[in-house]
């Protein structure tokens, strides 16, 4: 038990590092912001289970094809996909070091999102109007529940958005920011990824149904 | 200090952050897919240009299937080296949990509800 | 004032919700409140709130927040095991015609809150906590990843104990068994407070359970030290991966089941219901996705420890770590695949009953190596029958009679006779109570002398010990017999005199039980005031194999003075063996992270909201859910979150081990 102070013999192999750096800041972040993805993938997943069991069960309510507008749908999915290359250009301008720019480009891919969100709230509104409310039917709660927690997840993406924005005009494209950044667009892209599930599924299987 | 035994750590600190960056091309590039690879199954479900609805909705979740890869090459730069391999090794078994997970609960209750639901209740409900 | 004035700010909380008319509850309170008092007060008259706030409130070291952890688990022991003693009372009483003296509105809560609390608040933060303890220092890092994520993970874990704790004295928790199966758990049948209870202690304890398996997965992965590639990770540090690995995986399933029973319940939506469509098998299908990991969460850093255990107290290598690695991963994988075996009788028919019959049995494949790899660790070996040992081998043998009874479950005809009767009850408390809770006993008094400095006392850790094992046995051997001959769980009163004696036998069980709970709360009083006879100077009391012991006991706040270098599996024993020499001179500053009081705030809010939603007092939860939001946003707007601990501090902290060390030459 008191091995741990014995004479050194020379020649033994190292034990330590006597000359530490600490790991970057951040070391672990980027990796970790993954792991909540996948997380936050499997949310989704079980969300969309719910929906493949019960979206059939139309209890003689509306029916997708009675429901869905694929325009309207088309019109929304191009929201998402111009608000995913607006980012990919902010993130762009960002390693250049360009903050007005990347600031612009944010700007566009909130818009963008914000139009999301209004075309989507637009679409419930008319729903729950003629009836076809989240308590009518299962499919109806798995519906409103699915696309509502992707609407709810940008609806945070955005959020986040602007506080980034803030904080990058009061303190510039400094390190911490740029991976706070980075992090924001992982989670944007990943909303994305999300939706061509609930664009597929819901909307175009729902209305060949 | 010692070199090789610091091997299992090094390759990590040569990308900053872990993750790859995307250029102004391979963003353009990524979008331009993402955008036929969209357009291509709303025109096949909007035009019912197919004739069986079982073949259009194969060919859509083909299609989604391999958006959801684009996205993830383009505009997510999954590669097998970024973070050492772990972003892959979580993207996969978490993709394991998903197919177990929706593929499972469809299973299992298809077959509760053929099995302890009288027909002419299934046909009541749709 | 007016009726509706009145809901606005009360919601449904009134004079009537407090329960004045159970005298059992009325009584708790009374000893509760005193208790509390004399706490609360004898904390403000030493004046040790400032201490409190500043050193551990608020601190973001991973030891001070295991602890936290540690002392978390084991007050819900004491909670959830008097939930045990009145239901083994109740059963052991309520036969000819007597009614036991528990009426069924506070028996159905006495035993949901018992399941609830073990599994969520007894297991989960005591194995919670010696993953937070040790993981770091067994792969030689300073703190986890995410310091400040793992003080607010503990304390939303706090937050959903508190708001269990208070449905015992501000109206009622829920009385559907610890699963809440809908349709009994919806709005139509439990149209009280019990149900919204029971989902917000878990949604908010959830969120800091995911968010900590987040944060340990990516400790492990991105903080180890040199040398230390992922086949010399001790079998603890794996386990805990493979454990976090699952909590990622399968919590967020039970987040998306009990959010979709919430909008059942507040908003009328129809997942679970019995009309428009909704299926309550749907919820028993996704709850058991969860589930099933969730017993796989418990038992393998439980595992780990017998691993770790069991090879220092033989002298040994592990035997077979590769396959005890291989064993981990296969374990965790297949845990994703057997859930439906625990509703076999729902009616999914034989093609996909015999599917997870099958994967059930596999699972008890890896299972068996293990076992097989302690035993053969074991065989040779110079053992040394200390504490964390004997509870380890209490484990071998009482883990294999339970992973017997569970392959006969997994059967499913067999499991159509014994489908929720207490056989049933039997087999998962002598996994849970032989793996888990013995494990974490032997944990705990394995790794004690390492957090505070000195060992338990002996004695009274034998009698809790013989206590434990043999009110074990006595309380759940005759449930298997009584599940043999059909009888089903949950139940008040019977009608059979003839059942009585099993039920009394139990209750001894479980009375021996308490005196083992007992003994080691007397083993933890005895340890303090013997600490100066039980201290460990060496900082390696065991002779140990992994690096957490190469370190002070207990370690200092930057756990190593230098990071170390791995050159083998058991890297303190290789180590000692080619005669490491500690450092001496040489030592800088140190990097690491500061406290902050943001992890308690944002908890205390987010229990807060679930209160105000519980009650439906709206203004409370909106309040709170902005005030957590401007809190959160800005907690982002501060950048300098680490400091340097001066060498000078280091070179104190060293030179004050070095006189120790020297003084036990």
């Amino acid at each position: 038990m008191t091995v741990a102070v014995n004479p050194s013999q020379t020649g033994e192999p190292v034990f330590y590092l006597a000359d530490e750096h600490p790991h970057p800041e951040g070391w672990s972040t980027s990796l970790g912001f993954w792991i909540y993805l996948m997380s936050d993938c499997l949310i989704f997943a079980i969300l969309f289970a719910t929906f493949g069991v019960l979206g059939g069960n139309y209890a003689a309510g509306p029916a997708p094809k009675d429901l869905f507008d694929l325009n309207l749908v088309a019109v929304n999915t191009s929201m998402l996909l111009l608000s995913s290359i607006t980012y990919g250009f902010a993130m762009l301008t960002m390693q250049q070091n360009k903050i007005a720019q990347t600031q612009v480009w944010l700007a566009i891919t909130g818009l963008f999102g914000l139009a999301f969100i209004g075309i989507e709230l637009t679409e419930f509104a008319h729903m729950i109007h003629e009836g076809a409310t989240p308590q009518r039917s299962a499919f109806l709660s798995a519906f409103f529940t699915l696309v509502g927690t992707h609407g709810l997840h940008v609806s945070c993406g955005l959020i986040w958005l602007v506080t980034l924005m803030v904080q990058v005009q009061k303190f510039g494209l400094i390190e911490a920011n740029r991976r706070r950044l980075m992090c924001l667009s992982m989670f944007w892209h990943f909303l994305d990824v999300v939706w061509i599930g609930v664009f597929t599924f819901v909307y175009l299987l729902g209305v060949l149904r | 200090m010692n070199t090789d035994t610091h091997a299992a750590n090094a390759d990590d600190h040569h990308h900053e952050g872990g993750h790859a960056h995307g250029t102004f091309s391979s963003y353009v590039l990524g979008f331009v897919l993402s955008v036929v690879l969209t357009a291509i199954p709303f025109w096949l479900v909007m035009s019912g240009a197919l004739p069986s609805k079982q073949i259009t909705a194969l060919v859509i979740m083909a299609f989604a299937v391999v958006q959801i890869v684009v996205h993830m090459i383009y505009f997510l730069h999954m590669n097998t080296t970024s973070e050492n391999g772990w972003s892959m090794m979580a993207l996969i078994f978490t993709i394991v949990m998903v197919v177990i997970a929706l593929s499972g609960s469809l299973w299992v209750m298809s077959h509760l509800n053929s099995n302890m639901m009288p027909m002419h209740q299934m046909s009541g409900m749709k | 004032m007016s009726p509706d004035l009145l809901k606005l700010i009360f919601g449904r909380l009134g004079f009537e919700s407090l329960p004045l008319h159970e005298p059992i509850v009325v009584g708790t309170f009374a000893v509760v409140a005193l208790g509390g008092a004399a706490l609360l007060g004898g904390l403000t008259y030493f004046r040790l709130w400032g201490y409190l706030w500043r050193e551990w409130f608020t601190t973001v070291d991973h030891k001070r927040i295991g602890i936290m952890y540690m002392i978390l688990g084991i007050v819900m022991l004491l909670r959830g095991f008097a939930d045990a003693l009145m239901m083994r009372g109740q059963q052991m009483l309520a036969f000819n015609g007597s009614e036991g003296y528990l009426n069924a509105h506070h028996y159905d809560q006495v035993f949901t809150a018992h399941g609830v609390i073990m599994i969520f608040f007894v297991a989960m933060p005591l194995v919670t906590g010696l993953m937070n303890y040790v993981v770091p220092l067994q792969i030689g890092a300073r703190d986890v990843s995410f310091p400040f994520l793992n003080n607010f993970s503990f304390w939303m874990t706090v937050g959903g104990a508190v708001l269990v704790m208070a449905s015992l004295f501000i109206g009622e928790f829920a009385r559907t068994g610890w699963l809440a199966y809908p349709p009994l758990s919806n709005i139509g049948y439990s149209p009280d407070v019990g149900v919204d209870y029971y989902i917000w202690a878990l949604q908010v304890a959830g969120v800091g359970t995911t968010l900590s398996g987040i944060n340990l997965i990516c400790t492990i992965v991105k903080l180890r030290c040199p040398g230390m590639t992922m086949m010399k990770m001790p079998v603890f540090t794996w386990t805990s991966l493979c454990t976090n690995v699952l909590i990622v995986a399968s919590f967020p399933v039970l987040t998306v089941v009990l959010a979709l029973l919430s909008l059942d319940r507040y908003v009328g939506t129809n997942f679970f219901t019995n009309d428009f469509g909704g299926s309550p098998m749907m919820y028993v299908n996704l709850i058991w996705i969860w589930g099933h990991p969730e017993v796989y969460i418990l038992v393998l850093p439980a595992f780990g420890i017998f691993s770790e255990v069991t090879s220092t107290f033989s002298g040994k290598r592990l035997f077979g770590y590769t396959s005890m690695v291989y064993a981990t991963v296969v374990i965790t994988i297949l845990s994703y695949l057997v859930w439906l075996h625990h509703f076999f009788t729902m009616g999914s028919g034989a093609s996909v009953n015999s599917f997870f019959g099958i994967t059930t049995m596999i699972i008890s494949i890896p299972t068996g190596a293990k076992m097989f790899n302690w035993l053969f660790t074991m065989y040779r070996g110079r053992i040394r029958y200390e504490l964390p040992m004997m509870w380890t081998i209490a484990f071998m043998l009482t883990f294999v009679i339970g992973g017997m009874t569970g392959v006969l479950l997994a059967v499913p005809p067999a499991d159509f006779v014994l489908h929720n009767s207490l056989f049933l009850i039997a087999h998962f408390h002598n996994v849970i109570i032989g793996g888990v809770v013995f494990g974490a006993f032997a944990g705990i008094t394995y790794w004690f002398p390492k957090a505070f400095g000195f060992k338990l006392d002996p004695f009274w850790g034998k009698m809790s010990f013989w206590f434990w094992v043999t009110g074990f046995y006595l309380a759940f051997m005759p449930l298997y017999v009584l599940g043999l001959m059909g009888v089903t769980r949950r139940l008040r009163v019977f009608d059979d005199p003839s059942l009585q004696i099993w039920f009394v036998i139990a209750a001894i069980g479980a009375g021996l039980v308490f005196l083992g709970i007992l003994s080691m709360l007397v083993q933890f009083a005895v340890s303090f005031l013997r600490r100066e006879q039980l201290k460990d100077v060496t900082g390696d009391p065991w002779d140990a194999r992994t690096l957490e012991w190469a370190t002070s006991s207990p370690p200092p706040d930057y756990n190593f003075a230098f990071t170390p270098v791995v050159h083998d599996n058991d890297a303190w024993w290789d180590m000692k063996r080619r005669g490491y020499q500690r450092p001496l001179t040489g030592f800088r500053p140190i990097h690491m992270p500061s406290s902050t009081g943001t992890g308690i705030i944002l908890a205390g809010l987010a229990t807060a909201m679930g209160f105000g939603l519980i009650w439906y007092i709206w203004w409370l939860a909106a309040l709170s859910f902005i005030a957590m939001l401007a809190v959160g946003i800005g907690h982002t707007f501060n950048y300098h979150r680490d400091f340097d601990i001066p060498a000078e501090d280091v070179i104190r902290t060293e030179d004050a081990r070095t006189k120790l060390l020297a003084g036990a030459k």
